[in-house]
């Protein structure tokens, strides 16, 4: 593996996939790290070869639609996937302090088979407990993008409504819906834990019904989402689409 | 706390001093006995915590002003030393040498304000803003709500069901509403 | 022996000190890993990333990154009228978000000149609603150390009773988390009907949960193994690192605002606040565990001190609506869970504030004493490190 130039091989996957072209005049502006710079690296048997760490090397695709299966089928697997909901552990905002009192006994939602998942790999629901400023949006996305799909979001009081008591702050944003698609919102400031299980029911009707389909949405209009996030993240520093 | 100031009112020059009776003090010193008078402080008088160091923007007077809050343990009073710098490209002495927290403050204001420490250590960092290419966030020029409208989108206005005002908008849609504001309300 | 466990490893690989003490730290000599211990991650006390340059086990290197929670409160309050400013300002410190009203309550009277207007009743139910929600504070922090070695049971205790004492907030103000109950002039309301009954049937229970929790936490191997000796704060530090609360008692330097500056009627309770020599995870835990059981003791005597009946609002405030307040400054502070809380408010004559500016106890925790307590440690103690400094992530960066 000695003499491969990494780098002409990602410009020519770029050039070939549908990835967005944008992404690499935007990585020339944007705010880079000295660590995320290139770089050249000494091999484990002593060559040398050229890094770029911001580039993930199998990252030149978009996300792709799931299409459902049929019949009898689908409705078994919505059947497990609703009573089966694994969220990610990420307490985003204020709404997070609302979580430990669902998950101990008295608001047991693990008898309706939600738990909480470290990692995004593992989880299929995100709790988006609150406001979001610029910084932890980044991350979210990021996170939302390594979920396995299918994946619901569920949004946590009227700060991702409509921006809440914050909507003049510089650094929240006002409109979830904008940056990622969501599918139950659960208004209040903080909700009560039986208003989050009372939306994780509605979920649950939503998933058997069929009609949880944002994650497909997210990928019909993928160019849409990503020109409004990158519209007010500034310093893109990572991949277009990170799976 | 009335006598220490008065042992030193001559030698640091010391205006507007302020005492107030839950045992606080704030004086005012020009910029270049600041450090000098913290130190004094610390050293002779027992001022040994340090509580937190803060910045006002007086826009209306062309200056910023920047407070050092300092607490006795044994005393248990507080002295706020009060410093006035210019508006305009401020820059001021950094006491990062005095305790080890300031070093933090010194880079928040920074990025909030704008004001230059020389010496102080990671200085340049951002604090809590990442990609920010705008004017310093804390100046009394930056308007914030215009800012989000712009940037993020802006919040549709607030629907009333008030019958007051649905009567109004019914009998006389032309005339223009003069509501019962408070004067000074921007 | 030896064979089996290498007592003295080889230390070569280990980073190099540099010629003035300071540590060589080289990215590229692929001797040295970067971590992002980042805000996802559930043993984080909140939204908060430190980013560790690790060198084998050990830690070479560590710088905190704060700002996702930020929401700009201090240029939001500027917008605001006063009242305005106490729905916005609560959402600063999200665990005990009581503190903050009673800082902007007090800040506004005092500047306006009717802090001695409030009466007598409305100063015992601002020192309760304070005292509960430090006592729910410490429900979830107390049991949380232990949280962090997966000894996990004691969250679940907490968090339980914790829900108890929300029970009572709602019963007295009306919401469980976000109270809004201390306003200018006084309080919202008096206390119901039969609530110091049941609030003394849940501090039976708390003191139950005391005694299991010490079962769990110090009577046990595990939990000693990994907080002995570890995290020590020396005495000296305390003063130049400007460290307050649990965190500068457990150090032997014994410093509460409760004692020092009282406010409200503590001049009148019974208590004395508890210290410790070694400064290590283990004395902190104690001196928490102390605290709590010193807390359910404060509201007992609270309540059993507090007059029958009274004015809960003082009389002669103006219409907070249209109210202006003339051109002056103060820092008031008050003893929150995790140490001294204070907020330095100016005002310039205008119907809104000029500038406040809160001083959470975190501030200095969290970044320049975790800076520095962090290096030359063990990756797997950085937890342990974390939580029992007790950082909260909302007051640091607002």
């Amino acid at each position: 593996m000695s003499e491969l130039d990494i780098n002409d091989k990602v410009s020519e996957m770029l050039k070939k996939s549908e990835h967005n072209s944008a992404a690499a005049e935007c990585y020339e502006k944007t705010f880079v790290r000295p660590e995320d710079e290139e770089r050249e690296v000494i091999a484990p048997d002593g060559s040398i070869i050229k890094v770029n760490p911001i580039y993930d090397y199998f990252s030149g695709k978009k996300p792709t639609e799931e299409k459902p299966c049929r019949g009898v089928v689908e409705k078994f697997l919505n059947w497990a996937r609703a009573e089966s909901i694994w969220v990610l552990g990420f307490g985003t905002g204020c709404g997070s302090i609302e979580i430990p009192p669902l998950m101990t006994p008295r608001f047991d939602a693990f008898r309706f088979g939600v738990q909480m998942r470290p990692t995004p790999r593992q989880s299929n629901a995100f709790i988006i407990s609150g406001y979001l400023s610029v910084k932890t949006l980044k991350r979210v996305i990021r996170s939302y993008e390594q979920m396995p799909s299918p994946k619901y979001i569920l949004a946590l009081g009227s700060c991702t409504i409509n921006g809440g008591m914050y909507y003049d702050s510089y650094s929240t944003i006002n409109r979830l819906d904008k940056y990622l698609p969501v599918d139950v919102y659960i208004a209040g400031c903080m909700p009560r834990p039986e208003a989050l299980l009372a939306g994780f029911m509605k979920l649950k009707e939503l998933i058997k019904d069929g009609k949880a389909e944002k994650a497909n949405e997210y990928a019909r209009n993928f160019d849409e989402y990503k020109a409004n996030q990158k519209k007010i993240i500034k310093d893109w520093n990572m991949p277009d689409y990170n799976w | 706390m009335k006598e220490i100031l008065d042992k030193i009112q001559a030698k640091y020059n010391l205006q507007d001093i302020a005492i107030q009776d839950n045992d606080q003090a704030y004086v005012t010193v020009g910029k270049d006995l600041a450090i000098d008078m913290v130190t004094y402080m610390r050293d002779y008088e027992g001022f040994s915590h340090f509580v937190m160091m803060s910045c006002v923007d007086w826009i209306e007077d062309d200056k910023l002003q920047l407070l050092y809050l300092l607490n006795s343990p044994e005393k248990k009073c507080n002295i706020g030393i009060k410093v006035f710098i210019e508006r305009n490209k401020p820059t001021m002495q950094t006491a990062h040498h005095l305790w080890k927290q300031i070093w933090t403050y010194q880079r928040e204001l920074r990025e909030a304000f704008g004001i230059d420490f020389p010496g102080s250590p990671r200085v340049e960092e951002n604090f809590v803003l990442e990609g920010w290419t705008d004017m310093p966030h804390m100046l009394r020029d930056f308007d914030t709500n215009k800012y989000a409208e712009e940037t993020y989108f802006p919040r549709e206005g607030r629907k009333t069901y008030d019958p007051a005002t649905y009567m109004r908008e019914k009998l006389y849609p032309k005339q223009p509403v003069t509501a019962k504001k408070n004067k000074d309300d921007e | 022996m030896s064979k089996l466990f290498n007592l003295k490893p080889d230390r070569s690989k280990y980073p190099s000190m540099g010629a003035d003490g300071k540590l060589d730290i080289d990215l590229t000599s692929q001797k040295y890993v970067k971590m992002w211990l980042g805000p996802n991650h559930p043993g984080v006390t909140g939204n908060m990333a430190v980013e560790l340059t690790l060198a084998g086990d050990e830690i070479v290197e560590a710088k905190t990154h704060v700002g996702y929670l930020h929401r700009g409160f201090e240029k939001l309050i500027e917008r605001r009228l006063f009242v305005q400013g106490f729905p916005t300002s609560i959402r600063m410190c999200v665990a005990e978000p009581d503190t903050n009203e009673y800082l902007i309550a007090r800040s506004t009277e005092v500047l306006s000149g009717y802090d001695k207007d409030v009466p007598e009743m409305a100063q015992w139910l601002r020192a309760l609603s304070l005292e509960m929600a430090r006592l729910q504070g410490l429900l979830r922090g107390v049991p949380g150390q232990a949280g962090t070695f997966s000894l996990g049971i004691g969250v679940q205790w907490g968090v339980y009773l914790r829900d108890l004492i929300l029970d009572r907030f709602e019963e007295l103000t009306g919401a469980r988390v976000y109270h809004m109950y201390i306003i200018p002039g006084g309080v919202r309301g008096l206390l119901p009907d039969g609530f110091k009954k049941r609030m003394e049937e849940n501090l039976k229970e708390i003191d139950d949960f005391i005694i299991r929790i010490r079962q769990l936490m110090f009577h046990n191997s595990i939990f000693k193994k990994r907080s002995v000796g570890i995290g020590v704060i020396p005495k000296e530090w305390v003063d130049q690192y400007g460290i307050v609360g649990t965190n500068a008692r457990a150090s032997g330097v014994k410093r509460d605002v409760r004692k020092d500056n009282p406010y409200l009627i503590y001049d009148q309770l019974d208590f004395d606040p508890p210290t410790a020599t070694e400064g290590d995870i283990y004395a902190r835990s104690w001196v928490r565990w102390q605290e709590l059981i010193q807390t359910v003791d404060l509201i007992r005597q609270i309540m059993a001190k507090m007059p029958e009946k009274g004015d809960i609002r003082a009389t002669n405030m103006p219409n907070v609506l249209h109210w202006r307040i003339p051109k002056g400054e103060t820092y008031t502070k008050l003893e929150s869970g995790r140490g001294e809380y204070g907020m330095y408010y100016v005002t310039d004559g205008s119907s809104k504030p000029r500038r406040v500016n809160l001083r959470g106890p975190s501030y200095t925790h969290a970044i320049a004493l975790l800076e520095k307590m962090l290096v030359n440690t063990n990756v797997a103690d950085v937890h342990a490190t974390m939580v029992s400094l007790q950082t909260c992530p909302p007051e640091i960066e607002r």
